[in-house]
């Protein structure tokens, strides 16, 4: 007979300051929106200038107009400059490894319906080694908002070609100008099945906040390329799409049918810099939804039974 | 069949022999049904209250190739699944060719003799009895034509020659295939019986076993994949996530189809890097959740898993060893992964790393991992293998109601919180799930970077230090909570047999082979790994030669992975290695004679 060294305990909390009083128990409806102060936490450590201070600034008044509250935001992030993140944010958060931030995430989304789940990161943690997750995260739709900070090179490890890179662009690993066709995220997304495709820049904060928050409430995988400019190693990568540097920053037309695949696949060929707003966004059921129907399916005919009583049939059978 | 048999003479003037127990080998095609009739006979043994442990290998190609079932059915405690076969059932030339060698001398060979023609040579060795299975199978069933079911008509020879529980069996045969087309159940009934009324020529003897005197808790009867599926489901776990991979596979598809019902869900991702990322993302959520995998695919859950020992999270990863490296022997066993489950990964990663011992063990093992991944948040990684995990073991029914556990997370609003803090009791920090209140309005990051006790990326050397003493000083705690295993036989003596995982029934057995040929041989099952208890060194010392025998190679030093484990942390020249690589479960007479020719 096998015994179990170890048994299940009622684990003590660690690492609670006891000076400090427990919070009473306050309902939401009393709470007051968070104010920058309250969500902003460590100081950013990226060279001043940087494009995601904006994406960062906009994360803080999302959560502030949408009186979102600390303890039911969870932020998540891989590897990279832009991938620092959740340290800046006075929230859950965790900082995982490079490329696979989606993943993680999605255990959180999938455990855990009362959250919302933010995935922020760069374009070599989306498109090169999280490729694979970014794929059938958005083919699975689960319900995740993910914003990508596109800044065409890889910051973090001092300008090496990114996936985003553009063909001619000279970095540490192409001296001589990069060669490879560099990814188009919005068909990227699109083909691999994401529901809420949109694209804004750093510099646009209204535009992008908008977007931020219609991703928010899309009900599904949404994912956001966000064209922020690494000011360090491809300074003006972005400067054709700032009016105010001489670019334009073209929105999509108000009639464009978002919810037409094709369209949406000529909105990506638009000549450089491109246009910006909701690519393509649809309704289709997410996986939480499919696995929350699976389950209530499977329990329909054990209400009431405890846990243990289930597993007792199957054993039953067993005998 | 053991030798204290008795002979008696029964009404029907053919003799029936009590025996102890029996090592039954069905050697065929794997689209034959050869598993179910080792299921039937497990399961047979198992409501009879036998002990039965069986053996397979299936080939890793889709259908066809050859496979064998090895039962050995017992009145008394059952540790291996045999060295030599008494009965062989075979049913073509090459399952006879193959197989033949794993017959005792004087043991009985059952071939279908409409496809196997017997060797002149081994007319003298064996006693050999041909069946026309194939044909009488056809028949019948009714004349189909075809010969679908010759494996409950061998089932049936089988129960009339060991004198089975034909009511017990027919019950069985009627659960297995109840449900669907009746005209299913009605065809294999005919089969059973066809088989059970054969008179079989040539066969003057049946057998039958001693009544078993097992009191205590009815059987459940399964294979090791599931009792640890199961053991998970016990232990409260909700979530879990994984890719395909043999002989990993069959764990998640039953998480996968049983977990809806518990209100938990199982993922298949797009790979091990994304299972094992979801994994701990829904640990880091609330509840420790389970991932798992074979051969390479834990190469590939090596960073994330390093995550979790810096990050400080619990999560469940079950490995069951192949063949290795690379693709290696999917369908083979191998004890080659201790390295990489104790050390794989770069830079300093203390996991917690345990290797059940039997099926039932297996279960236990599951919780046992769930309870220690939670107490010290730590990944905790459970070291199956092939052969545990095809076995079908019968053992008691646990007492789910006392076991099943509520490992739902905690929410409660907390004042503040130190995601590490360095002056923890016992050094052990638990993360708090998102969805949990921090008055202090700190919240804490989950993280991969060196960090200081509130959880902030550091480069600070000594907080590094710090870090890594807080991460194994953790672990040396639970080795000081982790019982001392007990060596199996005498205290002192010539050699100590050490072994892990899946070894333990063989070397007991190998144990009492040698006590009975008088050599001062004792066992010591090692189930935790890393941390090892304290005090492996005094149970040592009681021996001139300490043995370890494991399913791996010897490496470039000679020596074993566990062995080169237990050699750098007790410096004791007396520790030495018996390895192999043949795929194969332990023989018993294999380790006895090579531990005693290395202790010479
Ligand atoms: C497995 C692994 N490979 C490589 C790295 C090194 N690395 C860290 S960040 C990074 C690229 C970052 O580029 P991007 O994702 O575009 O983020 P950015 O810094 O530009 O914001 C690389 C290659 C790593 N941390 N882990
Ligand atoms: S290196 Fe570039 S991406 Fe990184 S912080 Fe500096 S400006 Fe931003
Ligand atoms: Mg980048």
């Amino acid at each position: 007979m096998s015994t179990i060294a170890i048994p299940n305990e009622t684990l003590p909390r660690t690492g609670i300051a006891a000076t400090l009083p427990a919070p009473a128990p306050l309902a939401d409806a009393d709470r007051k929106p968070l104010t920058k102060k309250e969500t902003a936490a460590d100081h950013p450590t990226w060279c001043p200038g940087c494009g995601d201070f904006s994406v960062l600034a906009l994360y803080y008044k999302l959560i502030e107009k949408r009186k979102m509250l600390h303890e039911n935001i969870c932020t998540v992030a891989g590897i990279g400059c832009s991938s620092r993140f959740p340290y800046f944010v006075q929230a859950h958060g965790a900082h995982f490894i490079h490329g696979r931030a989606l993943a993680f995430a999605s255990g959180v989304s999938l455990s855990r319906p009362d959250l919302h789940v933010f995935v922020f990161g760069g374009d070599g943690d989306a498109f090169s080694i999280g490729g694979n997750h970014f794929t059938h995260t958005a083919r699975k739709n689960i319900k995740l908002t993910y914003v990508v900070m596109d800044n065409f090179v890889y910051g973090l490890t001092k300008k090496q070609t990114s996936p985003t890179s553009p063909i001619g662009f000279k970095s540490k690993t192409d001296v001589g100008g990069s060669t490879d066709r560099p990814v188009n995220p919005m068909k990227q997304a699109i083909s691999a099945g994401a529901t809420f495709v949109g694209r804004a820049t750093a510099t646009n904060l209204p535009h992008l906040l908008k977007l931020m928050e219609a991703a928010m409430d899309h009900d599904g995988f949404s994912f956001i390329e966000c064209l922020s400019e690494c000011i360090e190693f491809f300074p003006g990568a972005f400067d054709a799409a700032v009016p105010r540097k001489g670019g334009t920053f073209t929105e999509i037309p108000s009639e464009h049918d978002v919810t037409d695949e094709y369209a949406a696949y000529k909105l990506c060929d638009a000549p450089w810099p491109g246009v910006f707003g909701t690519f393509y966004k649809v309704d289709r059921a997410t996986k939480n939804a499919n696995e929350a129907k699976l389950i209530t399916d499977s329990r329909a005919k054990l209400a009431g039974v405890p846990d243990w009583q289930i597993l007792q049939r199957n054993f039953d059978r067993m005998k | 069949m053991s030798d204290n048999t008795s002979t008696a003479t029964t009404n029907d003037s053919s003799r029936t022999s009590a025996i102890t127990e029996s090592v039954i080998r069905i050697a065929g095609d794997s689209q034959d049904g050869i598993q179910a009739i080792g299921g039937f006979l497990a399961r047979l043994a198992g409501r009879s209250e036998q002990e039965v442990m069986t053996f397979m290998t299936i080939p890793s190609t889709i259908s066809g190739g050859p496979s064998i079932f090895q039962v050995r059915i017992g009145s008394g405690e059952v540790l291996s699944a045999g060295d030599e076969a008494d009965v062989l059932l075979c049913f073509y030339d090459h399952s006879y060719a193959n197989h033949i060698s794993s017959l005792k001398r004087g043991g009985i060979v059952l071939y279908d003799s409409d496809h196997v023609t017997p060797k002149e040579d081994m007319l003298s060795v064996y006693r050999h009895v041909g069946v026309a299975i194939s044909s009488l199978t056809v028949e019948a069933i009714g004349g189909t034509g075809r010969d679908k079911g010759k494996n409950i008509y061998a089932l049936g020879l089988i129960a009339r020659m060991f004198d089975l529980n034909v009511p017990k069996l027919t019950k069985l045969i009627e659960e297995r295939f109840g449900g669907k087309d009746p005209s299913i159940v009605t065809n294999a009934l005919n089969c059973f019986n066809g088989g059970y009324g054969h008179q079989i020529q040539g066969l003057i003897e049946s057998f039958r076993f001693e009544h078993a005197e097992k009191t205590g808790a009815p059987q459940v009867v399964m294979s090791g994949n599931e009792a640890l599926a199961y053991g998970i489901i016990a232990a409260g776990v909700r979530f879990g996530a994984g890719y395909p991979i043999t002989p990993w596979s069959e764990i998640m598809e039953l998480l996968r189809r049983e977990l809806p019902k518990y209100g938990g869900m199982f993922v298949q991702t797009e790979d091990e890097i994304a299972a094992i990322s979801m994994a701990i993302g829904g640990s880091y959520a609330g509840r420790v959740s389970v991932t798992g995998s074979s051969g390479p695919g834990i190469s590939l859950k090596t960073e994330a898993l390093g995550w979790a020992s810096m990050a400080e999270m619990p999560v469940v990863v079950i490995d069951v060893q192949r063949g290795g490296p690379s693709t290696g022997m999917p369908t083979n066993q191998e004890q080659s992964d201790l390295n990489i489950a104790c050390f794989g990964g770069h830079g300093d990663s203390p996991r917690v790393v345990l290797a059940p011992s039997s099926v039932e063990d297996c279960f236990y093992t599951a919780i046992e991992a769930v309870n220690i991944a939670r107490k010290f948040s730590t990944p905790v990684i459970i070291l199956s293998d092939q052969a545990i995990a095809t076995r079908i073991e019968a053992f008691p029914c646990p007492d789910l109601q006392n076991i099943c556990q509520d490992i739902s997370p905690d929410f409660t609003p907390v004042a503040d919180h130190k995601p590490y803090d360095l002056t923890a009791t016992d050094g052990v920090t638990r993360h708090i799930a998102p969805g949990t209140r921090v008055a202090s309005g700190k919240y804490p990051v989950a993280t991969g970077l060196e960090h200081d006790e509130l959880g902030h990326p550091t480069g600070s050397g000594k907080l590094h230090t710090q870090m890594n003493a807080k991460r194994r000083n953790k672990l040396r705690k639970l080795a000081s909570e982790l019982p001392v295993p007990k060596i199996y036989g005498a205290t002192e003596g010539h050699v100590l047999l050490v072994g892990w995982g899946s070894s333990k029934g063989p070397i007991e057995e190998a144990v009492k082979l040698g006590r009975s040929q008088g050599e001062a041989v004792s066992g010591l099952h090692i189930k935790y790994i890393n941390p090892l208890p304290n005090g492996l060194e005094n149970l040592f010392n009681g021996f001139t030669h300490v043995v370890v025998c494991e399913i791996n190679d010897e490496g470039l030093y000679g020596h074993g992975q566990l062995a080169s484990l237990l050699r750098s942390r007790y410096c004791d020249p007396r520790i030495k290695s018996v390895t192999k690589t043949d795929g194969l479960p332990w023989k018993v007479k294999d380790i006895l004679t090579r531990a005693l020719a290395l202790t010479k």
